[in-house]
């Protein structure tokens, strides 16, 4: 089931005025952000759909830039992102795209500093939900819901079996995974959704598992 | 877990619990967190209900002038005269317009389940409080009852706008708070769901039209018609009149009207509302002839 938790209805509490175009995009910048594991320097984001024909009166422009900022769906600074996204030295550039989508409410997001690039599309599915469907070429989906790990990592036997080991040990219990390759034995994509948050010791002991290239954690 | 509102009923009826005690533990169950937790999240919310309603009744205005001060007109018009829907009505139809009202100046709301929609559930709560009487617990239960709907709705059918139109936002929203209400006046778990049939039933195939794509005209007055609805439906649930069609029978009625609202009725600003002279022109005057 897409919603499971009350506060997905009754929630969140939000920066007007609308919970997709607004508080979801914010929602989208914010993972963009926390997978980047920094404020970008610049950001090429692409607006589809319903973002795309009303962003600008739906205040979808600043939250996705409040988002990259940092800032959680409540925080009255929203309004004023794009301003202090300038002054913080994040240039951002909107597109209108009029590519078709599944969703009608749908983005992309190039980001990057001088080091290095990500590219993520969201959709925001309502009331505030979101999800991530793609990250650098993989498809995924990820409800941004509860904590999750993202491990890039190389598609060999055992990959999958080291990382839930150490999981395991832990007691940090899986509630949805997913692993996606683009080919056979070149670099894969595991995404894990856990019930607990993932400590940052556990995330070190996993980066020294075998075949494992980049580790990045979402918390909820 | 329940899947549907028949399913969300029986286990009410069958434990003997409120709808709302059946959210409740099932949330404690999914976050593994205790009902205090649960009730402090569900407080921080109501909170933030009470205080979007005193922002309005202080009168706010949007950043295009669009909306903002009706909620104020309405209460001064209450104190002075008499309504002829009554105070309780007027009351609520004020409140979820004077929240709507902040979410359009881009004010802190709680979303229920949208911001568009966010006026109905709290508007409703605050204006039966006067004559129930509610405790505090009684306020955040309403809360959970409310959103135990919206789960269902959400799962099976929509809430945004921009997937099945303005029926799934404040369609959704109304039937939520005539649940909330007959939980909160007393009526059973089956009378809670033929309140929320009814009011789905007569905001069937409202499309989402927003002028210049802002959330404010016709949303603020949406929330109006969706909140006075949802008091009637509640009334004529509790009176024991019943829906002919059953609750995810509407529920699944929604959904097949939205997939087949075409995209300009969708939370694109190109239909409806906005398509009209004065909205075409009203949206050349806020974003210039270029958009």
């Amino acid at each position: 089931m897409k919603y499971n938790s009350v506060f997905d209805i009754i929630g969140p509490v939000m920066v007007g005025p609308s919970s997709s175009h607004t508080a979801g995009a914010a929602r989208i910048g914010l993972a963009a952000r926390n997978l980047f594991g920094r404020q970008p320097k610049w950001a090429k984001i692409h607006l589809y759909g319903s973002f795309a024909k009303t962003y600008q009166g739906h205040g979808t422009d600043f939250a996705l830039a409040g988002g990259l900022l940092g800032f959680a769906t409540e925080d009255t600074r929203m309004s004023k992102a794009l301003d202090i996204a300038k002054d913080k030295g994040l240039e951002i550039v909107f597109i209108e795209d009029s590519a078709k989508t599944d969703h009608p409410n749908t983005v992309r997001l190039i980001i990057g500093d001088d080091d290095d690039k990500l590219e993520i599309v969201g959709i925001s599915i309502g009331g505030g939900k979101v999800e991530i469907t793609e990250l650098n070429g993989f498809q995924l989906r990820l409800s941004g819901n509860h904590p999750a790990i993202l491990i890039m990592h190389n598609d060999r036997f055992g990959a999958i079996a080291s990382v839930t080991k150490i999981l395991a040990k832990h007691e940090i219990n899986i509630g949805h995974m997913e692993v996606n390759r683009k080919d056979v034995g070149k670099e894969a994509l595991m995404v894990i959704e856990t019930d607990q948050n993932v400590e940052d010791n556990i995330l070190l002991e996993l980066k020294e598992a075998d075949h494992i290239i980049q580790i990045a954690k979402i918390v909820s | 877990m329940f899947r549907t509102v028949a399913e969300l009923v029986e286990i009410a009826e069958k434990e003997n619990l409120l709808i709302s005690e059946v959210m409740i533990r099932q949330e404690m169950d999914i976050k593994n967190k205790t009902r205090e937790e649960v009730f402090a999240e569900m407080e921080r919310n109501l909170q933030v209900m009470e205080k979007a309603v005193e922002d309005s009744l202080k009168g706010v205005h949007s950043v295009t002038g669009l909306t903002g001060g009706d909620a104020v007109k309405i209460q001064t018009y209450m104190r002075e005269k008499t309504p002829l829907s009554g105070n309780l009505m007027l009351d609520a139809v004020s409140k979820a317009m004077g929240t709507n009202e902040v979410n359009a100046a881009m004010g802190v709301i709680c979303a229920t389940p949208t911001a568009g929609s966010a006026g109905v559930v709290p508007g409703t709560l605050f204006a039966v409080k006067e004559q129930l009487h509610p405790t505090r617990e009684q306020m955040i239960r309403y809360l959970f009852t409310a959103g135990a709907f919206g789960l269902v709705v959400a799962n099976n059918a929509f809430i945004s706008g921009a997937a099945g139109g303005c029926q799934a936002e404040v369609g959704s929203a109304g039937a939520m708070a005539s649940a909330a209400i007959v939980e909160m006046a007393g009526g059973t778990p089956q009378a809670s769901a033929e309140a929320f049939a009814m009011t789905l039933k007569n905001m069937l195939g409202l499309v989402c039209d927003p002028v210049a794509g802002l959330v404010e005209v016709p949303c603020v007055k949406r929330n109006a018609g969706g909140s006075a609805l949802a008091v009637v439906s509640a009334d004529l649930a509790l009176a024991g009149v019943t829906s002919r069609i059953p609750c995810d029978e509407v529920i699944g009625a929604m959904y097949r009207i939205g997939q087949q609202m075409p995209s300009s009725l969708r939370e694109t600003g190109e239909g409806g509302l906005a398509d009209t002279p004065t909205g075409r022109l009203l949206k050349e005057k806020i974003f210039g002839t270029t958009v």
